[in-house]
């Protein structure tokens, strides 16, 4: 299991957009680079892809709340 | 001797202490918003204190040294590695040819600023080398750097290894941050109800807050002392017939959401401001994370110019320090 960890503090979401579907579902397979979700912050929205490759476990933070640099978004099983 | 920039962070800028002298054309200060912070990287590695820096914010650059120079981070706890080894903030220490400087997780406060011995000498614009990327001015075309830059530096060796900035000099704001401010011109515009609310409210920073201002949310919203809106001003009772804006200054369109105008403010504009937050505090601004708790506290002008003589007598005791 491996994690995704936020690169900078800000206000995470799981999808692009209010009405579109999440990233990433649980058993998704997740590439290096896959998008998982994005931070916004400074009116800026930064996507935060994956460094490893394997499976899609489940989302660690919640969409639309604050996370803090370092703080786990999802995990993956690698 | 030039900086290569592998990953270039979040909005990672060069930033001295500003262009002077413009705001009246609407050409801001700009300039590190944690001044206090660049001095003390330039005095550590044996700069001028106003000799260009790069400032990050949240994230860390990767940087690349085509020569040997000395290197000194401060200001925000941002991890601090030389070809993976652990280096102490507030401390120079030297990078060697060849070598990479890299950082890891943000663990407090906003922003670093990166001195390198002999500065960073990239053309000057109007004065300053400072990065104002709405107007196009300073910077690498004016913009914030990318990988694949390479940086100018002034090349000097600088002096070295092991010098510090002693732990009480290495100011950061408290939990919560504490602003004063010096209610100003606009005041009255506020009830007496709405004036103490905003003093007596707990404050935290929106996400949007960048280098043109800081937003906070979650006070009470404000409520104004009724009038007809003189001609020229807006509707909302939050306008005025346009004015000037001064650093600091915190317009709250609307009444609810305050803003702290900062170092590439606009110049003016139709917005009531309640007061500024005075220079002293002005760096800590930019030390503030997203969603971080924050008070404003009300002073009078001889309590902001006792701060600001204590702010000075901090830098006179860095510079003691390091002789």
């Amino acid at each position: 299991m491996a994690q995704v960890l936020s690169p900078l503090p800000g206000t995470f979401y799981m999808k692009p957009s209010p009405e579109a579907a999440l990233y990433k579902n649980p058993g998704d397979p997740v590439a290096i680079g896959d998008t998982i979700g994005l931070i916004e912050v400074m009116k800026t929205f930064i996507e935060v892809k994956a460094e490893f490759a394997g499976t899609f476990s489940a989302y660690r933070a919640e969409d639309g709340l604050p996370v803090t640099a370092g703080q786990a978004l999802a995990e993956v099983v690698v | 001797m030039t900086l290569k920039i592998k990953n270039p962070g979040l909005a990672t800028s060069i930033q001295d202490l500003g262009r002077i002298g413009f705001f009246h054309l609407g050409i801001p200060l700009g300039g590190a918003m944690d001044r206090y912070a660049l001095r003390a990287a330039n005095m550590l590695v044996g700069n001028d204190e106003g000799a260009a820096c790069l400032e990050a914010v949240f994230m860390g650059p990767e940087i690349e040294f085509t020569q040997t120079a000395t290197v000194a981070v401060t200001g925000a706890l941002l991890p601090i590695k030389v070809d993976g080894e652990y280096q102490e903030a507030w401390t120079s220490f030297v990078v060697k040819a060849g070598q990479t400087l890299s950082f890891d997780f943000l663990q407090s406060g906003a922003r670093i600023y990166i001195a390198v011995s002999g500065g960073i000498t990239t053309p000057e614009a109007l004065g300053s080398r400072s990065t104002y990327p709405i107007g196009a001015l300073g910077g690498v075309e004016g913009r914030a750097i990318q990988a694949g830059d390479e940086l100018p530096t002034g090349g000097s060796q600088g002096l070295g290894a092991g010098r510090t900035v002693s732990e009480p000099l290495r100011r950061k704001p408290g939990t919560p941050a504490s602003l004063r401010v010096l209610p100003g011109l606009y005041w009255h515009r506020l009830t007496d109800e709405a004036g103490a609310g905003f003093f007596e409210d707990e404050w935290k920073v929106a996400p949007e807050a960048d280098r043109m201002g800081y937003r906070f949310k979650g006070g009470r919203p404000l409520e104004f002392v009724d009038r007809e809106q003189p001609f020229g001003a807006g509707a909302d009772p939050s306008n005025i017939v346009d004015g000037c804006y001064s650093y600091g200054s915190i317009q709250v369109p609307g009444g609810t959401e305050p803003i702290v105008l900062h170092r590439d403010a606009v110049s003016g504009g139709g917005y009531f401001t309640l007061g500024a937050v005075i220079s002293a505090d002005m760096d800590l601004i930019g030390q503030l994370q997203p969603h971080t708790s924050v008070k404003f506290e009300k002073v009078d002008m001889a309590q902001a110019l006792e701060a600001r003589k204590e702010r000075k007598g901090m830098l006179a005791r860095i510079r003691e320090e390091l002789g």
